[in-house]
């Protein structure tokens, strides 16, 4: 896929990363609709199937899930260098999406992190922390199972995908019920999907 | 409850706790932690930090993990940037955050190159497939693994699932802007909560872990 970005467009992908990083509560996830919303449906900077591939690969691979946001920056900066992957100019592209992309989403969260837990750790009793702490929570929950949901609809809503959808449920059963271990799972998606059985 | 973080380290081992001790210890600590942390860090930060290290008792990690999650960021990024922050100030925030985010940075990017080059056979598009559709059974079950936290909190039962309701039919069907869905639901909640918590609150025989210590003895040892 190729694209152009000009420098008004490089600003606009960092700004959306900023403005949607104060909004990631819950974790960077629930933001995920609102990120596919604007670099898929309204810029067209990645195609869907980029989109899911970057959630998953950042989910396969270790370390925390906002890594998805680095890759979606790479593939965004990728998509923008028209070059050849694996040239210099696509890696120069590509490091420059993820720098963005993962500034945009840290810099604005991690500076009220820092503030607001030194805050509400020396006011812990304070009845507006109790009272936004628990009010909020409900909502948390229900955003991370709406991301849930939207993930698993994103390869399609017609109803052949069934076994697509068969598979996120029990694998969301086994994750909140058993202790099994997460790569466990992950492989087994990716055996399933290798022989074309979902 | 008591303030660990105010102790020194000779109370701390009387108390079968510790602290990290440099920031580079800290760094590879998070390093670490993080590398082992495949779709669930969860699990991962709680056996780290408190079963191995024991950085955090297990009253400390629930109550820093619960702020850790109201504010925005991802979990263990906060959580990351909380601890470190308490130890060592900005500095030991930032080398966490550091420690967490390079090493699986370089892994994740490795990744992907790598898979760019195969990413047109249709074997590796139906793998990939299957670990999205993977990817989002477990993000929802960490919504449901969320649930029993909620028995303990102020709001009643029917209306914090109606919440969940809501939400979930606000974001996942009519697709509304998150910012409204937070300000609206979640501004509802917590003023229901304020509400709710200005009651006398019946005898408790279990103590709170939001209640408990002074504020004038909660200063950073930063």
């Amino acid at each position: 896929m190729n694209i152009t970005l000009t420098a008004a467009d490089w600003l606009l992908l960092l700004t959306h990363f900023l403005s949607l990083s104060l909004l990631a509560i819950g974790g960077a996830v629930s933001t995920l609709p609102d990120m596919h919303r604007m670099l898929v449906n309204d810029q067209r900077w990645l195609l869907d199937s980029q989109f899911n591939a970057s959630v998953a690969l950042a989910q396969a691979a270790p370390g925390p899930n906002v890594l998805f946001v680095a890759l979606l920056g790479w593939n965004v900066g990728l998509n923008a260098s028209g070059a050849i992957a694996g040239s210099p100019l696509a890696w120069a592209y590509g490091l420059v999406g993820m720098a963005l992309a993962m500034l945009g989403v840290l810099l604005p969260s991690t500076t009220l992190t820092l503030m607001a837990s030194r805050w509400a750790h020396h006011n812990r009793d304070l009845r507006a922390v109790r009272a936004f702490k628990q009010g909020m929570a409900p909502v948390v929950v229900g955003l991370l199972l709406a991301t849930g949901a939207i993930l698993a609809l994103n390869p399609g809503n017609t109803p052949d995908h069934w076994p697509l959808w068969l598979l996120s449920g029990v694998c969301a059963l086994l994750v909140w019920r058993t202790k099994l271990h997460l790569l466990w799972l992950l492989g087994a998606g990716a055996l399933l999907g290798w022989w074309g059985l979902v | 409850m008591t303030n660990y973080s105010d102790m020194k380290d000779g109370d701390l081992a009387l108390l079968g706790r510790s602290r990290p001790l440099s920031l580079s210890q800290l760094f590879w600590a998070f390093t670490w932690l993080s590398l082992q942390g495949f779709g669930g860090v969860l699990a991962v930060v709680q056996r780290e930090l408190v079963d191995k290290r024991r950085w955090l008792s297990r009253e400390e990690f629930v109550e820093e993990w619960a702020v850790a999650q109201v504010l925005p960021g991802a979990n263990v990024v906060n959580l990351s940037l909380m601890l470190g922050d308490r130890y060592f100030g900005w500095r030991g925030g930032l080398t966490a955050l550091a420690g967490l985010l390079c090493f699986p940075l370089l892994i994740v990017l490795v990744v992907a190159v790598v898979f760019a080059g195969v990413s047109d056979l249709p074997q590796v598009q139906g793998a990939l497939r299957g670990m999205s559709a993977v990817a989002a059974g477990m993000i929802a079950a960490v919504g449901l693994k969320l649930l029993p936290s909620l028995k303990t909190n102020v709001l009643p039962a029917l209306m914090q699932y109606g919440v969940i309701a809501l939400t979930f039919v606000a974001i996942a069907v009519l697709r509304m802007r998150l910012i409204w869905v937070l300000l609206l639901l979640g501004g509802l909640g917590a003023l229901w909560a304020y509400r709710l918590l200005a009651r006398p609150r019946p005898a408790q025989t279990k103590p709170d872990p939001d209640s408990g210590s002074e504020p004038a003895k909660t200063g950073d040892t930063a």
